[in-house]
């Protein structure tokens, strides 16, 4: 593979994506350490939401330490270089949030819809894309549940509604490279070359890495990511490796991979509550093709009511559920321990 | 034949036509108009082959017959945009608006918890909130008439083919109008909804998860009967309103699990989310119209 020469644009997703598994209890002045860090190793880029998008705080996903007003403002104001994002799911979030964050001070926003229905992403990107300098990003999640063909015609949905960059995300890090690869293509041949795209991957297969060299091949120019790969699941794709394999392939990304190194093992990993890695439950997440944020639902269902977290995360997958349905989780615990004591009578 | 109250039902589309074949069956109310502004529109059409009177020129191609027509209820199956001037020209000819769409001008109205209410206040326009919340909000009031209940959040799950191109356009309203009617109807200090969408095939049911959180610790027994008596109540106008899990009691938190099936009349079974709209639309109707019946009551033109 030949990326040499080719320039990226690294995102983030620490304060974001990592809410997860910190269930949503990082800090503000957690936050303010590891961004000011990542400003200082070159990261152009970072995400500080609730894991599931403004508005997100919630008995259904969870109460955060702070709210999202308090990380950005806290955030926003302490970063030099770094452009902050925040992601927005359209049904939890509203275009007030989305106010509230241009307040304080994002430079991105992030719309995200399952893949198949971006048609409700319409009043938000419509509405971003006013913003004078507002970068307006679409975001397809669980990319890999439709053929390349039906996903290109929603990401140009999102680019009709004033998305000047798309991402195809892999939500539940199922997809090969040879997936990413026939998605970004088709992509690239098919949206206006003045619109940029995206590759949000998640490791729980261990693709990562190769995926987002795979995004990148075929015409992909963000990438998102996370140090020590703090994130749902098995975590976003680890960014400090990736930007080293970057750095050895020759692509330009412009971070300063000791910097960031030091950020992952420092800072990141020490806050974390579990390891986030491949393991039997996240590795059940991408073989399954289920939300990564499912995972520590499934794992606390599955001590409460006695159960296989495994058993619960192939059966969310086989009911086809997208993002946002945490409430599932607990109502199918309840179905399965129903059922098993059942058998046992 | 018993006496019935003449109704319009004003937007031909999926939930109009549906309203329509529900209120074909009720004792009380008699469907006489169907209001569009498509000519060739096939609501239209098949609104007229049932025998009522249809015009394709909008509200404007009925005011001027309505009043002879002895019209006294209206529904709004159109859009939160056009609901206002409808419901203004209405109210002028002396007919009550109910309103399905999240225009929301007037009071809402969730039947098992506060149609009595809305009755008795006589209020020219209510409004039914939105399908999540015509779902959801009665076991909010379950929990709520029985302790204060200081956090109320919904989900509500839809299938993609139930989730119209108005919903879609404007999602932020369903979010917005829900979690005013959990705080308002259902009696949360504070409300919360989430809707999402899902495409899987076949379609799936409407499901609703309903989390409330107490002050104090709950009453297990009593939120438990008070819960199960308000499902019955709403299984009178939605069979197919059913308790799959719970409540679930953890900490302070109560959490309920349902499923809504539809009853299928012009609508897939699946669309349980619309179905409960034009139920709920019907059921407010009719207890209107039993109380102008019984003499209790006289819309007046405003």
């Amino acid at each position: 593979m030949d990326l040499k020469g080719k320039k990226i644009t690294v995102h983030d997703m620490c304060l974001r994506d990592g809410m997860h598994p910190k269930q949503h209890q990082i800090t503000v002045d957690e936050m303010v350490t590891v961004a000011k860090a990542m400003d200082e190793a070159g990261i152009p880029m970072i995400e500080v939401t609730h894991g599931d998008g403004l508005g997100g705080a919630s008995v259904n996903y969870g109460f955060p330490a702070n709210s999202d007003e308090e990380y950005l403002t806290a955030v926003c104001g302490a970063v030099k270089q770094t452009k902050v994002s925040a992601l927005l799911l359209p049904g939890i979030g509203t275009v007030d949030h989305l106010k509230m964050a241009v307040d304080c001070g994002i430079s991105c926003i992030r719309v995200a819809t399952h893949c198949t229905e971006a048609d409700v992403s319409e009043q938000h990107i419509t509405m971003a894309a006013k913003y004078d300098k507002l970068d307006t990003v679409g975001f397809l999640m669980m990319a890999h549940m439709i053929e390349p063909e039906a996903l290109v015609e929603q990401l140009k949905l999102m680019e009709g509604y004033g998305a000047n960059c798309v991402y195809i995300t892999d939500s539940a890090g199922y997809m090969l490279p040879d997936d990413v690869t026939a998605r970004v293509a088709l992509a690239r041949e098919k949206l206006d070359p003045a619109t940029e795209i995206g590759f949000h991957g998640h490791h729980n297969m261990g693709m990562g890495i190769a995926n987002s060299l795979a995004a990148v091949e075929a015409g992909a120019s963000r990438i998102d990511g996370s140090l020590a790969g703090l994130g749902a699941g098995a975590g976003n794709t680890p960014l400090e490796v990736f930007l080293a394999v970057c750095d050895r392939m020759g692509v330009e990304t412009g971070v300063d991979l000791f910097k960031a190194m030091d950020v992952a093992e420092d800072l990141i990993l020490p806050m974390m509550d579990h390891m986030v890695r491949v393991d039997r439950d996240s590795l059940t997440l991408g073989w399954a093709g289920v939300y990564s944020s499912f995972l520590l639902f499934a794992k606390r269902s599955a001590a409460k009511y006695n159960l296989s977290s495994r058993d619960i995360l192939v059966e969310l997958g086989r009911r086809g559920t997208v993002g946002g349905q945490e409430d599932m989780i607990e109502d199918l615990a309840l179905d399965m321990a129903r059922q098993r004591d059942a058998e046992k009578a | 034949m018993s006496q019935k109250i003449k109704a319009a039902i004003i937007g031909p589309g999926n939930i109009g036509t549906d309203l329509l074949m529900k209120a074909l069956r009720s004792d009380v109310i008699e469907p006489v108009w169907m209001v569009g502004v498509v000519p060739d529109s096939p609501g239209l059409a098949r609104a007229k082959e049932l025998g009522l009177k249809t015009t394709a020129e909008g509200v404007d191609g009925m005011l001027p017959q309505m009043k002879a027509d002895g019209v006294q209820i209206c529904f709004d199956a159109t859009s939160a945009y056009v609901h206002e001037e409808n419901s203004r020209k209405v109210n002028a000819e002396g007919a009550v608006m109910i309103d399905l769409t999240p225009a929301a001008i007037g009071p809402f109205c969730v039947p098992p918890v506060n149609l009595a209410q809305a009755v008795e206040q006589q209020a020219m326009n209510v409004n039914m909130v939105t399908c999540g919340g015509q779902a959801t909000i009665p076991l909010v009031a379950a929990v709520s008439r029985v302790q204060p209940v200081s956090y109320g959040e919904i989900v509500a799950t839809v299938s993609s083919k139930s989730a119209g191109p108005g919903t879609r356009k404007n999602i932020d309203e369903f979010t917005r109008t829900t979690a005013l009617g959990i705080e308002k109807v259902g009696g949360a200090e504070k409300g919360k909804a989430i809707i999402i969408i899902n495409p899987a095939e076949p379609p799936l049911i409407m499901r609703d998860t309903v989390h409330c959180l107490t002050v104090d610790e709950p009453d297990q027994e009593a939120i438990t009967k008070s819960i199960h008596d308000m499902i019955a109540e709403v299984q009178k106008y939605v069979p197919g309103y059913t308790l799959k899990n719970g409540p679930v009691f953890d900490g302070k938190r109560v959490s309920i699990y349902m499923e809504v099936e539809g009853l299928g009349d012009f609508l897939p079974k699946y669309a349980g989310n619309l179905d409960i709209m034009t139920a709920a639309g019907l059921r407010t109707a009719e207890m209107y119209a039993e109380e102008i019946l019984a003499g209790n009551f006289v819309p007046k033109a405003s």
